[in-house]
């Protein structure tokens, strides 16, 4: 069942990021920056949380979830540690996305190389 | 054409640019955005299969995905994946890991630090500026609303 959600969840996010692509003169940078900040936002609000628990996947994995993530974690963050935890609590939550993004994003970019446009 | 104002060459110009087959671009935008989504939530189940916490199977998803999204860049499968899904590639956390390998391989010929190192935050680097800078802004106002409880 939860595939099921995730699929048309996810699908019906990306949907939207691609009607703002064609209608806007937004390129996919913008695009994902904007849904970025939408998802702290909403993430702050309180509005992504029951996103997130019904559709799992389908709410996380798209970018909108990784600024769901920030907020959600700074909100902990601030909560258990003030001040302090509020500046960590974002990035403590998606550390790992993030470290993960650096190291393998390097290691393949030294790798490998553009594909001859032919 | 030489007497055209800077207005009117641009009405001409949105003219002649081809409209985009909307329909046709958001069927695969869904489609392509979904699977991924679902690829996402096997991982997930599977994660959590492995005895991990919600907290734990959240990070290590996002893990997988991000290298997922590297590799299939780094073997020129992602860029295909792109072309035919548009948004449905860019908006899921595999989109994010595209970015960075997409213009860190291409201007490596710079070097290791101001080619790679440098070029692979061209759209990651925006995305953590805004992404980091607004989550202390949301954690402060959650204290500054929450001071007078």
């Amino acid at each position: 069942m939860e595939y099921i959600t995730a699929f048309i969840v996810g699908g019906l996010i990306c949907v939207v990021g691609q009607i703002l692509l064609d209608t806007t003169s937004l390129t996919p940078a913008h695009i994902i920056v904007t849904f970025l900040m939408i998802g702290v936002v909403l993430g702050a609000i309180g509005v992504y949380e029951p996103i997130a628990e019904f559709a799992e996947a389908g709410a996380t994995i798209p970018i909108l979830g990784f600024g769901y993530s920030l907020s959600k974690g700074a909100i902990e963050g601030a909560k258990a540690k003030g001040v302090i935890g509020a500046f960590a609590g974002g990035l403590e939550s998606t550390a790992g996305a993030t470290a993960a993004a650096v190291l393998f994003g390097y290691i393949i970019s030294v790798v490998s190389y553009p594909k001859s446009k032919s | 054409m030489d007497n055209l104002t800077n207005k009117e060459y641009q009405e001409y110009a949105k003219k002649k640019v081809p409209k985009p087959n909307y329909l046709k671009n958001s069927i695969r935008a869904f489609f392509v955005g979904g699977t991924i989504c679902l690829i996402g939530q096997i991982i997930r189940n599977g994660l959590f299969r492995f005895g991990f916490d919600e907290k734990a199977v959240a990070t290590g998803t996002a893990i997988i995905m991000v290298f997922l999204g590297s590799l299939l860049t780094g073997l020129g499968i992602y860029d295909k994946i792109g072309k035919f899904g548009g948004a449905g590639a860019t908006i899921p956390i595999t989109g994010f890991a595209n970015s960075i390998v997409a213009s860190a391989m291409e201007y490596k010929r710079e070097g290791y630090i101001f080619g790679v190192a440098a070029r692979m935050f061209t759209i990651a680097g925006p995305v953590l500026v805004y992404g980091i800078g607004s989550s202390i802004v949301v954690g402060i106002l959650y204290l500054i609303f929450t001071a007078g409880r």
